[in-house]
């Protein structure tokens, strides 16, 4: 950490004020990913689908501040890069003047914040229409601190184990994110089962243009995610932010012309699932790839995970929104890419594969993705285990067939009917309240 | 007094509406519904899954009318909702007791 040396001030002024912005991006991304899950499900789960992530950013903020901060970025604890320290508990000692790189600290652990919060909502895919809300809020506390700190801190933290030991490469987060909360979503689908009907009824989303929106904010989002990630506004930041738009349209192109083929349409839910797949799969290589390298990230990940997301039919695993297919698929295939793609003239050192680096890198990829997924896999099975255990993570039957928006939320997203649900105040006919309706017909 | 209540594809249905007020029906009932019939549904594939759709989408469309105009009715209803094409729907008459007008309290084929 550098703070105020002799003649030149730490922060850098253009570096900072891209990452206010670029901050502020990812954290619409959150609001975004709830429109794009939120149209996904069934119109009866809307708002639970939205809770599941607006909650997110509550808590995760609250519990980033407390403690997260500190155990992933703090000074490593015990020298073997696995956990940060309890320096900053509650961000202590850390002030305005504080500098991490040429930023102030506070936006450094503000921009990170916000990738915890996104990791913790993308789960919630996994496990749409079926979660008890009071179990969701405990889990998302729980899971912050036991598996997205650790991994936070081996990937981008100082001295963490993958980056400074292994040497694998994640420019943005495709372990962190992605492969975390593909693998997390994939053991809590488990956990809870499969929704009441699933292989049957047909469960199509309820409402696409959300979906489309959600996507838009997303790839709007991701651009302060990507390029926000080289954590300065220089030529790494441009280049990762050319590669994420080219991954993107690699991606949705990718996906159509398979879904075209094989199932007769091209979808709209396919268009902002391949875009999407893109995006993910863009995140860890962004760094590291050119832009013929990013066409074949993004490519790549439109076809494989536009087959991926049949999978769970055959497993029987109801992964609800396809955090596996979309976000451990794409995020696997990106990380992989990037010992076949990397370039030196990206990384300043590593290269791919196909670049001349041997296949070196690749085995460092592939250990990273084993070790961030079997950990966020397993960990978040048993605390999925022991909230279902102590409090029961899955709604009541007919609290699921009713659908989670009435029954949990006492709300409902549309109202269409002319019966109001029959509602009125106390002692008064509800017809008294809407003299436009008792004339209908 | 009958009622003829006919089951039959949505974008059918103003071709319906058409036919009945050309032959001086004053009033019908409109609801959406869903169902099969000999045909059943049908398969879709989405997202790479292949599911059965079971329920088709259907107008279903009632109309209080006269003993002597009820055949006519049913010919209308049957000629303007038909496509040649499987689940055109369908088209029943049952017999009706009493129909009052709530605006008047008029009673029985007056009420029509």
């Amino acid at each position: 950490m550098l703070l105020l040396s002799a003649g030149r001030p730490a922060v850098d002024a253009g570096d900072t004020a891209w990452l206010l912005a670029a901050t502020a991006l990812v954290l619409l991304m959150t609001p975004g990913l709830a429109l794009f899950y939120g149209g996904m499900v069934r119109s009866k789960s809307v708002l639970n689908m939205f809770m599941m992530s607006f909650v997110s950013i509550a808590l995760v903020t609250v519990v980033w501040l407390a403690a997260g901060y500190t155990l992933a970025f703090g000074p490593d604890a015990g020298g073997l890069g696995l956990i940060g320290g309890l320096d900053h508990l509650g961000m202590h000692g850390i002030t305005p003047l504080s500098v991490t790189g040429h930023v102030p600290t506070l936006l450094f652990a503000a921009f990170q914040l916000t990738f915890a919060i996104i990791t913790a909502a993308l789960i919630s895919g996994a496990v749409a229409d079926r979660t008890r809300f009071g179990a969701w809020v405990v889990f998302v506390v729980v899971w912050t601190l036991a598996v997205y700190v650790p991994v936070a801190h081996w990937v981008f933290g100082t001295g963490g184990w993958i980056t400074a030991r292994l040497g694998a490469l994640d420019f943005a987060g495709g372990t962190v994110v992605e492969v975390c909360s593909g693998a997390s979503g994939l053991a809590l689908a488990i956990v809870l089962g499969p929704r009441i009907g699933f292989r049957k009824d047909a469960m199509r989303p309820h409402n696409l243009p959300l979906v489309l929106l959600g996507a838009g904010l997303l790839w709007f989002g991701w651009f302060g995610f990507n390029a926000g990630s080289a954590l300065a506004a220089n030529g790494l930041a441009a280049a990762a932010f050319v590669n994420t738009q080219a991954a993107g349209c690699a991606g949705l192109l990718g996906w159509l012309v398979v879904e075209k083929r094989r199932d007769g349409h091209a979808t709209t839910l396919g268009a902002a699932s391949g875009a999407v797949a893109g995006l993910v799969a863009i995140t860890p290589s962004c760094g590291s790839v050119d832009m013929v390298g990013a066409l074949v990230v993004g490519l790549a990940a439109g076809v494989l995970c536009s087959y991926a997301v049949s999978w769970k039919f055959r497993w029987g695993v109801d992964d609800s929104l396809d955090v596996v297919g979309v976000h451990l698929v794409g995020g696997v295939v990106g990380t992989l890419l990037i010992g076949l793609l990397a370039t030196a003239t990206m990384t300043g050192g590593p290269e791919g594969l196909f670049y001349g680096g041997g296949p070196g890198q690749l085995g460092k990829q592939a250990v990273a993705i084993a070790a961030v997924g079997t950990y966020a896999f397993a960990v978040t099975y048993g605390i999925g285990r022991a909230i279902d255990r102590l409090l029961g993570f899955r709604a009541a039957e007919d609290e699921e067939r009713t659908g989670l928006d009435l029954t949990v939320h006492a709300e409902t997203a549309y109202d269409h009917g002319v019966l109001t649900h029959g509602t009125s105040l106390p002692g008064r006919p509800a017809a008294a309240h809407h003299p436009d309706r008792s004339t209908l017909g | 007094m009958k009622l003829v209540t006919a089951v039959i594809k949505p974008f059918k249905l103003d071709d319906v509406k058409t036919a009945l007020q050309e032959m001086g029906v004053h009033g019908l009932t409109v609801t959406e519904a869903s169902g099969y019939g000999r045909q059943r549904g049908h398969t879709e594939v989405y997202r790479g899954a292949e599911y059965r759709v079971d329920l088709v989408p259907k107008a279903r469309v009632e109309v209080l009318v006269d003993d002597a105009d009820a055949d006519a009715v049913i010919d209308a209803v049957v000629a303007a909702a038909r496509t040649g094409k499987i689940g055109d729907g369908k088209v029943w008459a049952v017999a009706v007791d009493t129909a009052v007008r709530v605006r008047t309290g008029e009673r029985g084929p007056d009420a029509l």
